[in-house]
């Protein structure tokens, strides 16, 4: 099991970010998830993003479903609204809230149980319509609140206890993402924070939905060292596509970059995300690539990890409803009401 | 020789679906509607696309009474599958239409019949193109019709003119089909039976539309924001009507929209969509049928225990399952009522009228954003599908009520002190905040388990039986916002007729014949929502005999008024039947004099 620092351990540091708020701003309630749990590893590395990133926590909407990884947004950012909704049925509830003020942005964490199988529907609804969203899935290949059943990520031949062997294929989360349309489709480790941190930063700054299929070990049901959702598997079975860093708007690039080889993808707001060459050579903007590349995950023994696919430039949902400028939740009656006068043209186009 | 039968009569119309018969039977509806002469239509059609039978009812009444009836003086037959019934439905001595390339044998001779030369007249008219030939050919029997019972030929050209929004080539295609069709009946047909029309003044001032339409306006007018909804029959229509009037009615100066419309991937995610939105501050509606309300059980519990309003139009089936998608029904009242499975109690607004459907449409989101809580209206097909005359619809008389909403200035003044489930006013409505609010300590997690008066997660058995009471107290008072029943009285009546929804006219219909012909009088009372006001309990201890009649199998209203008023159970009498087929006056009628007269 690896050390981690839990949520809302760190004591406040007294730094101040461009948004005028420490990193204890960003907190949330203690975890009451399992020590150890990957969960609270990403928890922490989402308050982390938003710290340095500036993010201010009223323009950000956390969303989630029902299940363990669901429970998690309770443990980060207590400033931002949010709404832990039905199992599997995130989305839709995302759907309709991202509507109510177009500046605001969604933070969802889902599981593999609460999107790969009751929610596989309005996943790959939300993934269609390119919500205003960070959508992560924090997969662990099990079902914990309910004490360690198979999940529809879990690989055939898992045994577990109580359960014995598994018989079904997995669902792969990136892969349904990717064929699905998503514009922003990313997979990760908990036991590698730093990509963690990296590709959530990024994932803010995209527009459209960011799907994180990030593996989360569950350290009480599925942490066994031959499950391909464990600690021990990911850390020695990891490969990173490249080394990824996010880099903001008009920030000089320092790091030591290789024309030609090393990739780099700006964002709708001038930010870059930088991915260093590692072993291959591969380019996330080019969607046959990356088809290639999670066709080889299926069969390498390993676990592939980084920025798998990203297309900047295409509209997300919000945009394409000619909305007026401010909020729709902030219109007055005026707004909302046709005038008086209207009442005798519609009834005179009643027969 | 009898009587000539003026302005009194049903026409129904036996056509192939599919085959653009609707166009000719609202003509000749509207052309009627024009006259003067007080009409309804009702479509009996199957859940099919294409090819077969469907029926076309109008009722003409100089009388305004408008239900539906059993009785078929005229009959019009252009479909070979359904000759043998068409023939068989016409009363003795009424008129037979038919296609006369239908070659089947006329058995019949105690009613008058008309073969109708279709296909020759249509080989005639050069100036239809071939494609189109079979849809406008349905303009022949409007022609002959028009011809023989002396439909006005200039109302003929108001409703196509309304029909094809002033295009003048299909106007012109269409009729001069009528034209032609009429001048070959003039020529070629002798009138032998005795139904006529003649113009009134009875519908002066009045509109003619559908009630998902008339739901759809309401909406606007309402301010609806946020509509999510997935195709269903026979709901589909007021979504569509949505996306159809939202632009003319809600575009801002600039071009710019104040609402957003999405076609979901189902009945869940409609309602999740809406539950967002509720959530986030908007003006949000779904509407669905049945098999739709089924789906969004779930959620419904969620948007009740988290105090989300939204609303949720119901255009009734016939159900369970997928029952009988084309036909109408009062089934879902028990259903909707306690939507969700644990302690549920949804509000409900039942639309009698074309008219209120317009005016629900707009209070459903004042009363849902006042409670904070989901409002159920249930139309249903008969309403939300046919064509209705109707007083205009009238501009909503009060300012929408957007309920308690904290903003960046309150929370200022408060100094941020609240909790989104606090009851501070004591009627059990707590304060809401929405996304966006900028203040810090604004935010608040919404969730559907347990949780406490600042919506932290709870488990505490005091903290989850308090916010549960809260809820019923809260409820208990949105009567007070449910509108009044209607109430009609007859003086020195002792019997009582409680109704809801679409069954207005026949209600009507019956306490005519109750009074006229078995000198029975009736009051009676259409009830507008649940939960009950005060009125409706008055009424009932008022007389000694209360007949609920309702359009389901197992009298829901009459289970409702039984959980509610125990004490008053034997005031109290089931009359309850559906077959899918709207309620006609003489079921009422026969239903009580059945237990009246022993």
């Amino acid at each position: 099991m690896m050390a981690e620092a839990l949520p809302m351990a760190n004591t406040k540091n007294g730094n101040i970010n461009a948004a005028g708020l420490e990193k204890s701003d960003y907190r949330g309630n203690p975890t009451t998830l399992c020590q150890g749990c990957g969960h609270n590893s990403i928890s922490n590395q989402i308050i982390a993003a938003c710290y340095e990133m500036d993010v201010v926590p009223e323009q950000l909407i956390k969303f989630s479903g029902i299940g363990c990884s669901s429970k998690s947004p309770t443990y980060f950012l207590n400033r931002s609204f949010g709404f832990n909704s039905l199992h599997g049925r995130m989305p839709s509830i995302a759907t309709g809230a991202l509507f109510a003020d177009i500046n605001m942005r969604g933070l969802g964490v889902s599981g593999d149980g609460d999107t790969a199988s009751i929610g596989m529907g309005q996943f790959k609804h939300a993934v269609r319509r390119n919500l205003p969203m960070v959508y992560i899935v924090e997969n662990n290949g099990v079902y914990g609140l309910t004490k360690g059943q198979f999940s529809a990520t879990a690989e055939v031949g898992l045994s577990l206890k109580h359960q014995g062997s598994n018989l079904y294929m997995p669902i792969d989360i990136a892969w349904e993402a990717l064929v699905g349309g998503a514009t922003f489709v990313a997979r990760s480790f908990a036991g590698d924070p730093k990509q963690v941190k990296e590709l959530i930063k990024a994932a803010l700054r995209h527009k459209g939905i960011a799907v994180l299929d990030i593996i989360s070990p569950c350290v009480t049901f599925n942490n066994q060292d031959n499950a391909y959702h464990s600690y021990s598997w990911g850390k020695e079975h990891e490969i990173a596509l490249h080394d990824l860093s996010y880099v903001p708007p008009a920030t000089e690039i320092l790091v030591d970059y290789e024309a030609g080889e090393d990739h780099e993808v700006t964002l709708h707001d001038g930010s870059t995300i930088m991915l260093k060459k590692l072993e291959r050579d591969f380019d996330p903007s080019n969607r046959a690539e990356s088809i290639q590349v999670l066709e080889e995950a299926n069969t390498c023994n390993c676990l592939l990890t980084g920025l798998i696919y990203v297309d900047p430039s295409k509209p997300e949902l919000t945009e394409l409803y000619n909305l007026v400028d401010e909020p729709l939740n902030r219109l007055k009656e005026s707004d909302l009401r046709p005038a008086p006068e209207t009442i005798d043209q519609v009834n005179s186009l009643m027969f | 020789m009898s009587e000539r039968i003026v302005n009194d009569f049903s026409i129904t119309v036996g056509t192939v679906n599919g085959s653009g018969s609707q166009t000719a039977n609202t003509t000749i509806l509207r052309s009627l509607f024009k006259m003067g002469i007080p009409v309804s239509g009702k479509n009996m059609f199957p859940s099919n696309i294409q090819g077969l039978p469907t029926w076309y009812t109008i009722r003409v009444n100089k009388d305004g009474f408008i239900a539906r009836r059993e009785e078929h003086e005229i009959v019009i037959c252009m479909n070979a599958q359904s000759f043998a019934k068409d023939l068989a439905d016409v009363i003795p001595g009424g008129a037979f239409f038919y296609d006369d390339s239908i070659k089947l044998d006329v058995t019949r001779d105690d009613i008058i019949v008309y073969a109708m030369p279709v296909k020759d007249l249509m080989r005639e008219q050069k100036d239809v193109p071939s494609n189109l030939k079979s849809l406008v050919a349905n303009m022949v029997y409007v022609g002959v019709l028009a011809q023989i019972i002396g439909i006005d030929f200039d109302k003929i050209k108001a409703a196509l003119e309304f029909h094809f929004k002033g295009k003048q080539k299909p106007i012109e295609l269409n009729y001069n089909v009528v034209l032609a069709a009429a001048e070959w009946a003039k020529e070629n047909l002798e009138k032998k039976d005795l139904y006529y029309t003649k113009p009134m003044d009875k519908t002066e001032g009045l509109i003619m539309t559908d009630g998902n339409t008339a739901g759809a306006l309401g909406s606007i007018y309402g301010g609806v924001q946020f509509a999510a909804w997935y195709p269903i029959t026979p709901a589909s229509s007021l979504a569509e009507e949505l996306v159809e009037y939202l632009p003319q009615l809600r575009k801002r100066e600039d071009g710019k929209n104040t609402y957003a419309v999405v076609q979901a991937e189902d009945e869940l995610a409609a309602i999740g969509m809406c539950i967002g939105a509720g959530w986030a501050g908007l003006r949000a509606m779904t509407s669905t049928s049945g098999p739709g309300l089924s789906l969004m059980t779930e959620f419904a519990g969620l948007a009740y225990y988290g105090e989300v309003p939204i609303v949720v139009w119901d255009v009734q089936r016939v159900g369970p399952s997928t029952g009988l998608p084309t036909r109408t029904s009062q089934g879902d009242l028990t259903f909707t009522h306690y939507l969700g499975h644990g302690d549920t109690e949804q509000v409900i607004l039942l639309p009698g009228t074309v008219n209120e459907c317009f005016e629900f449409g707009w209070r459903a989101f004042d009363i849902a954003e006042h409670m904070q809580t989901p409002v159920f209206v249930l139309s249903d097909l008969e309403l939300g599908m046919n064509q209705w005359m109707t007083e205009p619809f009238e501009y909503p008389d009060t300012p929408m009520d957007r309920g308690k909403v904290l903003w960046e200035e309150d929370l200022e003044k408060i100094k941020g002190d609240w909790g989104r489930y606090r009851d501070i006013d004591g009627d059990g409505i707590p304060y809401r905040t929405f996304p966006g609010n900028k203040f810090p300590g604004s935010a608040y997690f919404m969730r559907g388990t347990g949780h406490n008066e600042n919506a932290r997660y709870s488990e505490d058995a005091d903290t989850w039986a308090k916010m549960m009471d809260r809820i019923k107290r809260k409820y208990h008072n949105a009567a007070k916002f449910i509108p009044k029943p209607v109430i009609e009285n007859n003086k020195g009546a002792t019997v009582g007729i409680i109704a809801y929804g679409s069954t207005e006219p026949v209600i009507r219909e019956a306490r005519h014949q109750l009074r006229t012909e078995a000198d029975i009088k009736c009051d009676s009372m259409r009830i507008r929502g649940v939960p009950f006001t005060d009125e409706i309990k008055k009424f009932i201890e008022s007389h000694e005999h209360n007949y609920v009649v309702e359009l389901n199998r197992d009298g829901q209203m009459y289970q409702l008024l039984l959980v509610e008023y125990p004490q008053l159970a034997e005031k109290l009498t089931s009359v309850a039947y559906n077959d899918g087929l709207p309620a006609t006056a003489r079921w009422v009628r026969e239903s009580i004099l059945a237990t009246e007269v022993k």
